[in-house]
């Protein structure tokens, strides 16, 4: 196989991993909403808790977008 | 027709100041607009705070509602204590919010969207974590890599996780997250707007009638980047405030 077309194939391929932290996204979300529903005058205290969570969770689906990026534009 | 999505992200001198060895330092456009992205904070806040009105007016407001904002965030996540650190998190957040709405303009460059940027901002919040942690504290400060109450035969593993995630994880990832919701997000913005001129270029007047699809998306890909835009330098600020948190209260 030539090597640029297992690069691009590695980039596919790592493109994956930020199925997994949609998914962890999600579920943040989705668990906030069916909190904050259930007691919405305590769902203004936890908006920081959230988006904590929500940031920790999103930096491993950009650590597999990074590797996608630098297989696709840094050149080996 | 090529469309080239990295283009955007090129830095280009533009005029040379002088030369350190072989190295040239020039004013580019990454230069350019942190400039300009200073002088709109300096401009929001030193004129929207020049009237002192006791009813504020637009301007005012924004100041007053940007401050409150940063103000509750410090306190409600590091305590009293970190106000004193007010400056530090107030300018990266403004900075980092203002130069992010800056790039969303179309034909600007967004600052933020180069990792050295980025890179350089969480390095500044992780060594005044570290030597504010230790001034402060002593020696007690490495307390945070002992988590209190973790069992005898597993707490090897956990010092190891701890010592990786401080030294490693938190900068990387602190810097990686702003640099690549920018980078991503300008590059989905470029390719969904060169859908609508290859559809022109290739079908003719069909694909230009085609192409309303593609630009609504673009168009509404441009209101989710406000959002992200606002809510990356919320998040970095945030997570400033929490590594800061560690520092002046060590031991979990």
């Amino acid at each position: 196989m030539e090597p640029a077309a297992a690069k691009l194939i590695g980039a596919g391929i790592a493109c994956i991993g930020m199925g997994g932290a949609g998914v962890g996204v999600g579920i943040i979300f989705g668990n906030y909403l069916a909190a904050a529903v259930r007691n919405p005058s305590a769902a203004q205290g936890q908006f920081g808790n959230l988006i904590f969570g929500f940031a920790v969770t999103e930096a491993l689906g950009i650590f597999s977008l990074l590797i996608a990026l630098l297989l696709l534009f840094v050149p080996l | 027709m090529k469309i080239d999505p990295i283009h955007q992200f090129n830095i280009e001198p533009l005029f040379t100041i002088g030369h350190i060895g072989n190295h040239t330092i020039a004013f580019t456009n990454s230069t350019l607009y942190m400039f300009i992205a200073v002088a709109v904070i300096s401009l929001l806040m030193i004129g929207g705070m020049a009237g002192r009105q006791l009813v504020p007016g637009r301007l005012q407001s924004i100041a007053e509602i940007s401050y409150e904002f940063v103000a509750t965030m410090i306190r409600s996540t590091a305590g009293a204590e970190g106000m004193k650190f007010f400056p530090l998190i107030f300018s990266l957040f403004m900075f980092i919010c203002v130069s992010n709405l800056i790039g969303i303009i179309p034909y600007t460059f967004t600052v933020s969207s180069h990792i050295i940027v980025t890179a350089a901002l969480a390095l500044l919040v992780w060594f005044t974590v570290l030597i504010y942690g230790v001034s402060k504290n002593g020696l007690k400060f490495f307390k945070i890599f002992l988590p209190s109450g973790v069992p005898i035969f597993v707490l090897p593993l956990v010092v190891f996780i701890e010592l990786l995630s401080f030294f490693f994880v938190k900068p990387v990832s602190h810097a990686l997250r702003l640099f690549a919701n920018m980078l991503a997000g300008h590059i989905a913005l470029k390719v969904f707007a060169g859908f609508v001129a290859m559809l022109g270029v290739s079908l003719g007047a069909i694909g230009w009638v085609g192409g309303i699809a593609p630009l609504a998306l673009t168009v509404a890909l441009t209101a989710l980047e406000l959002l992200v835009a606002f809510l990356q330098a919320y998040v970095f600020a945030m997570l400033a405030c929490i590594y800061l948190n560690d520092a002046i209260h060590p031991g979990h």
